[in-house]
């Protein structure tokens, strides 16, 4: 594993296969009487929340708690920030605080990449979602999910549905995906289908109805309206009758096919009340999978040496029986 | 011989493997008057098909089944922070938990100590036995800490500059134990254990 994890595509297909396989044994903790092990004790993780989140915050809070990480909430709206202080100057608060690792979310593409590669700081970043262009935590959990009911990813085919336009998720996915060898297929209106998308590895259609009855998951992307500056479609009813997934479509679809959404949902928008609450869908289940996979990235990112940037220390061989 | 080890000696073949475990099986089951309230968990890698094999020796001799396991003990271990980030081992506790059971941990080779050590902390995290014994197949000596093996299959004295390797079926194609003269470089790897 790399130092920082900033985007789904600085995963190789060995890395994403290890977090994927750490995460699993990670949520056998869940059944556990104690749910807490040792492997991040004395390690600091703040999570550092420019933009407003729950699941995500409460997930990597989780995550980081139950291998006795200490854990700083830092939103935003109740600090410094809130009377003009910069990225840097609140990065190198944090250094002086003795930070191991960073969690940020910001409203800015490539904030997460600016804190790594700044070296402000010398811990590890986390990408918990910067702006519309990435969000690799949510992608490695999305494939955990999508893994543990269909198996190896390899040859499968995934549809993500909707605001491609503004969706770090779908991004994230699409790169993560097509690592482990899926494949993706983006759907939405062409105003929600980002410029350049034809240089991404994926099929693009404006056609959910022909898309979704090949494939063995259906991902729904929320409508980020918070986002939207311009009328990218003329009306909330419109959308959902071409792009919504409601009981009809789900009728369509094979047997074995699940329903995912990042969160949170607009029920009755991009998904119905009755998809979401049915049985193929495992959004609930994607939420305490996310813990999982979290703890995951933090025990591969911060568990080993720590070491200076630029000096790697080799792997000594596990000779075998001995300890 | 393995061929990668030309100055390999094998110290245990396949049929004193076999002995070794069986009697470790009688000898768990006179220690506990019977099978009991027993479980047993391996260490990965190399435990647990050993635990697997002596739990069907134990099946065949009291005719009872007794509930084996594998225990991963990889995030309780001193040397995390001195190391690359490990890859977990899966943990497999059998369904009736090990609350107010005899659970005999099973590990390959005994040497310093420290893999038992955590293996005990995760033990703790799971539950509370009543009573936790080791069973390893070698024990090369060289403890760093107060911990000692309650069954053994053969008590190897080694220096620290020699490795001992064990090979099981289930994972490397057949059961021995060689000890290789090693490199110094090595023994440096394995007193850092």
């Amino acid at each position: 594993m790399r130092r920082h994890l900033l985007s789904a595509a600085d995963l190789s297909r060995d890395d994403a296969t290890l977090v994927l396989d750490t995460a699993e044994e990670m949520r056998t903790l869940a059944d556990r009487p104690i749910k807490k092990l040792p492997a991040l004790r004395g390690r600091t993780v703040v999570n550092l929340f420019f933009e407003d989140s729950t699941r995500t915050r409460i997930s990597f809070e989780a995550a980081a708690k139950r291998l006795s990480a200490d854990v700083i909430n830092f939103a935003a709206g109740g600090s410094s920030v809130s009377k003009g202080e910069s990225l840097k100057d609140t990065a190198l608060t944090l250094q002086a605080m003795g930070a191991d690792a960073i969690v940020v979310r910001h409203h800015s593409s490539g904030a997460a990449h600016r804190l790594a590669a700044a070296e402000w700081t010398r811990g590890s970043i986390v990408n918990a979602g910067d702006g519309t262009h990435e969000h690799p935590t949510q992608a490695l959990l999305d494939a955990f999910t999508m893994r543990r009911h269909l198996g190896d990813l390899a040859g499968r085919r995934v549809t993500i549905v909707g605001d491609v336009l503004h969706s770090r998720v779908a991004r994230s996915n699409a790169l993560l995906l097509t690592t482990l060898g899926a494949e993706v297929t983006l759907v939405g209106p062409p105003t929600l289908l980002p410029f350049g998308v034809a240089g991404w590895p994926v099929e693009t259609s404006y056609d959910l109805d022909a898309a979704i009855v090949k494939s063995d998951a259906v991902m729904m992307l929320r409508v980020q309206r918070e986002r939207m500056n311009a009328a990218f479609f003329p009306s909330a009813r419109e959308y959902s009758r071409r792009y919504g997934l409601d009981a009809r479509r789900m009728g369509l679809l094979p047997e074995h096919t699940l329903v995912l959404h990042p969160g949170p949902m607009n029920r009755g928008m991009e998904i119905s009340a009755d998809v979401a609450d049915s049985a193929r869908s495992v959004i609930v289940e994607q939420v305490s999978n996310g813990v999982a996979v979290r703890m995951a990235v933090l025990y591969l990112l911060l568990s080993g040496v720590t070491v200076p940037a630029g000096i790697s220390i080799d792997a000594s061989s596990e000779a075998g029986g001995a300890a | 011989m393995d061929a990668a080890y030309p100055s390999a000696r094998v110290v245990l073949d396949e049929r004193d493997v076999a002995r070794a475990l069986t009697r470790i099986s009688h000898e768990i089951l006179e220690r506990n008057r019977g099978a009991a309230d027993l479980v047993l968990l391996g260490i990965p890698t190399r435990g647990v098909p050993l635990a697997a094999r002596l739990a069907a020796r134990i099946v065949q001799v009291e005719g009872t089944a007794v509930p084996y396991g594998s225990l991963d003990a990889t995030m309780y271990r001193d040397d995390l922070r001195l190391r690359p980030a490990r890859a977990l081992e899966h943990t497999d506790i059998p369904h009736a938990g090990v609350d107010g059971r005899t659970v005999v941990l099973v590990d390959d080779v005994l040497f310093s100590g420290r893999t038992i050590r955590a293996a005990l902390d995760a033990l703790s995290d799971l539950g509370r036995p009543r009573a936790v014994r080791l069973a390893v197949l070698v024990d090369r000596g060289h403890r760093e800490l107060p911990i000692r093996a309650d069954f053994v299959g053969k008590n190897l004295p080694t220096s620290l500059s020699e490795e001992v390797r064990v090979s099981v079926a289930e994972i490397d194609g057949c059961d021995e134990v060689l000890i290789t003269p090693g490199s110094s470089d090595s023994s440096a790897v394995r007193s850092a254990l």
